[in-house]
């Protein structure tokens, strides 16, 4: 572990990912580093999980499962790839992901932003709870399923069974959506919509997207209620 | 006795078609959807009934009655965890929601469970704060719906248990109907109040051992590696779910037989889906033997105990503890024959109340009805609830003194004899008056 200019550097090479979870927790009680960069992460999983402190986390390469996993205030960066449930059942704070995340991006998240600047595979935002999902490129299978409140946005396309089963997350896709699930239909975009999508594209910093090329898609509220006309 | 008055010698009840299947077929064709209810299982299943402990005799040497000291504690989570659970009685209160419950109903399970210093469990719906005050050990499972699931409750709990599965409906998901989604209730879990609420029977975000494993290592983390991490599975193919819980990490599993109870699930699914939890002991203890895990990652089984007689009988075949759940709502008052105006008007008798999903409960427990559980008075159900852990305990340790055992742990399968074929071949154990153990060497 060395420190560059008030930043906290730590090589995963070197350090167990114990040791750098533990001092990431730490911070939590009171005073230490605000700003850390973890360096050689190579696809380890469960980097800076459980955190709860107003920090900056930057990851230089590839994470594995659960980066950030039920982060609580910090910002954390993935400059490569990440793994199964990034940033999964977050409560707030920021998770970017520079490239690619696998399935289960943001799954259960109740708050915050996770922002992925590639794509994401199957199950983004699965049965999420409050936060907010921007992905810049496009979206797997089954994604928002069962997915509560919160919103998500994708700027490409959404592969098949688009909300499948969800409850109240406004979903805004701009692209094409192979399918869609159970009980998941077109709903209108209106002013209070329009304006939620500007404020999160304008969160994640994306410019030069239009508001209007997005469709949005909710719950059909058919499945609210429990009887035969509805089973499948 | 028939309650015909005009039954006479030529009416003869069909066996296959009785009266009650005759009715659900009625029921079926009118409503035209499948019944869901509470409780457990109603069939018959070999149990611990058909066990009998082997007393001292000439060639074993009891200990003396309520006097000699026959110990009790057992300690959950020493394989991994920094902080394992000390319980005082191997009989601990199983997950049940605060949902499916009323608040002062869960207060109650926590009053009575930290007076003889055991411990309670979460539920799906996430970790109420009087759920914390009143308990002194408490378990915050981790399901697939992750409702109220919150990284602050998990670092509050003193033990984290991840729900594969549960007895009473394996592979199944859960249910809240509306009636029971309250304010308070669907803040807790992110929906709109009133509807008819599932919960996922798949996790979010892992799909087999492998991904669970990593899962374990992520609760770890975030608990700084202090918590015990529990792995819990409805009974069905548990030889196998044991050693790959084990191999993920766990550092104890929790196997609930299929006569385990359930908030609201479909009859069909109660009653037709999983293993009782006779045989499933033998291929949990098994499985653990196997890896050399037997003691080490501690083995809790549930579904079905009623007395200390099926304590002492779950532990002489391998278990380390029990939990229990219908047994402790119906301590609190569940099913009391004070009730049974109330239940009749509903449609139901008390020792028949199975309504759970409802929300109409008149003993005030499995309703988030305020009137209603108002009705149920905390520290009584917790006093009475604690009573009755005290009598599990003195029954289970009578049985183990009975067989020389200074320990409830020291109790073993070879105390025990069968009453039935299946019995003995389900729990491992000869058949009274024999040493014949049908199925011995058969596969899982």
């Amino acid at each position: 572990m060395a420190t560059s200019a008030a930043i906290e550097v730590v090589d995963l090479a070197v350090t167990p990912l114990r040791d750098l979870n533990q001092r990431l927790h730490d911070l939590a009680a009171g005073a230490g580093p605000r700003s850390w960069r973890v360096v050689n992460p190579s696809g380890a999983h469960n980097i800076a999980c459980g955190l709860d402190a107003d920090i900056e986390v930057v990851i230089e390469g590839h994470a594995g499962y659960y980066c950030a996993g039920m982060n609580k205030r910090a910002t954390v960066r993935i400059t490569g790839t990440a793994g199964q449930g990034v940033a999964e059942n977050m409560m707030s704070g920021r998770v970017t992901v520079d490239g690619n995340a696998s399935q289960a991006a943001g799954a259960t998240a109740h708050g915050g932003l996770l922002h992925i600047r590639g794509d994401a595979s199957s199950r983004c935002g699965i049965s999420l709870k409050g936060a907010s999902i921007v992905v810049e490129g496009s979206i797997g299978h089954m994604s928002a399923f069962m997915a509560q409140t919160g919103a998500i946005v994708v700027c490409g396309d959404a592969a098949d069974a688009l909300g499948d089963s969800m409850y109240e997350t406004h979903i805004y896709v701009r692209g094409t959506v192979a399918g869609l699930g159970a009980d998941c239909i077109v709903k209108e975009l209106r002013d209070f919509h329009r304006a939620e999508l500007a404020g999160l594209l304008e969160q994640a910093g994306i410019t030069g997207v239009d508001v209007a090329d997005f469709t949005r898609y909710g719950s059909a509220r058919n499945l609210y209620t429990f009887k035969i006309d509805n089973t499948y | 006795m028939h309650p015909s008055s005009t039954w006479h010698p030529g009416l003869r009840e069909s066996a296959l078609f009785d009266r009650r299947t005759i009715a659900e077929i009625q029921r079926a064709a009118r409503e035209g959807i499948y019944d869901i209810r509470g409780f457990g299982a109603k069939r018959h299943v070999p149990h611990f009934d058909d066990l009998l402990f082997l007393g001292a005799s000439v060639s074993r040497y009891p200990l003396e009655g309520y006097r000699e000291r026959c110990g009790t504690d057992v300690t959950l989570g020493s394989r991994f965890a920094s902080r394992p659970l000390e319980l005082k009685i191997p009989v601990t209160i199983a997950g049940m929601s605060f949902g499916a419950l009323s608040g002062p109903a869960k207060e109650a399970l926590g009053r009575g469970a930290s007076e003889v210093g055991t411990s309670t469990t979460t539920g799906d719906g996430g970790m109420t704060p009087e759920e914390r005050g009143h308990s002194d050990q408490l378990v915050y499972q981790v399901l697939p719906s992750r409702y109220g699931m919150n990284p602050d409750d998990l670092r509050r709990a003193d033990a984290i248990e991840v729900v594969v599965g549960q007895g009473a409906k394996p592979g199944g998901g859960g249910m809240l109907l509306g009636h029971k989604i309250s304010d308070r209730v669907a803040q807790m879990r992110d929906l709109p109040k009133g509807i008819d609420q599932r919960s996922a029977c798949r996790h979010p975000d892992w799909t087999g051992p492998d991904d669970l494993e990593i899962k374990i290592q992520e609760l770890r983390e975030i608990t700084d590696w202090q918590k015990p991490i529990y792995v819990k599975v409805g009974a069905t193919r548990t030889y196998y779910d044991v050693q790959l819980a084990v191999k993920a990490g766990a550092d104890v599993v929790v196997v609930d037989g299929m006569q385990g109870g359930t908030a609201a699930t479909q009859d069909v699914f109660i009653e037709h889906v999983g293993i009782p939890t006779l045989p499933a002991i033998p291929l949990a203890v098994q499985a653990l033997q196997e890896l050399d895990m037997h003691r080490k990652v501690q083995l809790i089984v549930s579904g079905g105990i009623r007395s200390g007689a099926d304590v002492a009988k779950a532990i002489a075949l391998g278990a380390d503890a029990v939990a229990i759940g219908v047994a402790a709502l119906i301590a609190l008052g569940d099913n009391a024959p004070e009730h049974d105006d109330a239940y009749r008007e509903i449609g139901s008798a008390a020792g028949y109340y199975d309504d759970y999903q409802a929300g109409r409960d008149p003993a005030g427990i499995s309703t988030q009805d305020p009137d209603l559980a108002a009705r149920f008075d905390p520290v009584k159900g917790g006093r009475k609830l604690a009573n009755y852990l005290r009598v599990l305990t003195l029954e289970a340790q009578t049985l183990a003194r009975a067989c020389g055992k200074s320990h409830l742990h020291n109790l073993e399968p070879e105390d025990l004899v069968a009453l039935t074929v299946e019995a003995a071949a389900m729990a491992r154990v000869p058949l009274a008056g024999t040493t014949w153990i049908p199925g011995q060497n058969g596969g899982y």
